[in-house]
């Protein structure tokens, strides 16, 4: 999952470094992720794993590391998957 | 530390990012963060409308910073830029950012957007009711308050 997860934030998070560079742990904000920018990692997110971040979700922390984001995105209920 | 009587809050967004956004989710983008009536204005406008979309992206991040969300956060569509007939715009809050707004004491009392090819910003006041914790004397927020304190917010920037 994490392979995949860096992925989509090598493509969409455009950050100001490498996202090889950084830990799982880094955090990706102060790594030059913007507001914007979160909002692409998210839709992009939503259309690797096939799902849709419920409102509960969409706070900074869940996208604030890899590890973050892996984490929110085991926690996404099975009927947030889209169908 | 004294709460002061305005909140300001500012932002600025690249249009292209909003442009290639645009092109790679389309409607799922625009829908996700704009209103309806948004949508419909600034779909009008040049480049698929994105300098008119990034201007409103910037308001709704600047009334963020002013609304200073904690916990919770109202969602980028319950922040409507309303453009009036003479041209300037308004900021109308709805659902859990109205409730917000309440919580916390702020109006939003008015708003700037600017944008040209390259770049959107936006800026936004909010003035606030003092409470009986704050000084008599309630002073205009300086450059350095106007930094709003790290939240848990998704949409904010505080750089």
């Amino acid at each position: 999952m994490r392979d995949r997860i860096r992925s989509v934030l090598h493509q969409h998070a455009q950050l100001a470094q490498s996202i090889e560079e950084l830990s799982d742990d880094a955090d990706l904000y102060r790594a030059g992720l913007t507001s914007h920018a979160t909002v692409n990692v998210m839709l992009a997110l939503e259309d690797e794993f096939e799902i849709e971040f419920p409102e509960s979700l969409l706070l900074r922390r869940t996208f604030g590391s890899v590890t973050a984001i892996e984490q929110a995105l085991s926690s996404v209920p099975s009927s947030s998957a889209r169908p | 530390m004294v709460e002061t009587a305005l909140r300001l809050g500012t932002d600025i967004v690249d249009v292209r990012d909003v442009e290639v956004a645009i092109e790679r989710f389309g409607r799922r983008y625009l829908e996700r963060v704009y209103t309806e009536a948004e949508i419909a204005y600034c779909a009008g406008g040049p480049h698929n409308g994105a300098e008119r979309f990034a201007a409103r992206f910037a308001a709704k991040e600047a009334t963020l910073k002013v609304l200073r969300p904690t916990d919770w956060r109202p969602e980028w569509r319950h922040i409507e830029v309303v453009r009036q007939d003479g041209g300037w715009c308004d900021i109308q809050l709805r659902g859990p950012a109205a409730a917000l707004a309440e919580q916390q004491g702020v109006q939003i009392v008015s708003c700037s957007l600017a944008h040209e090819r390259r770049y959107a910003t936006a800026v936004v006041i909010g003035a606030r009711t003092p409470s009986d914790r704050d000084a008599p004397i309630a002073q205009a927020t300086s450059v350095a308050d106007s930094e709003a304190p790290s939240t848990d917010h998704l949409h904010t920037d505080h750089a």
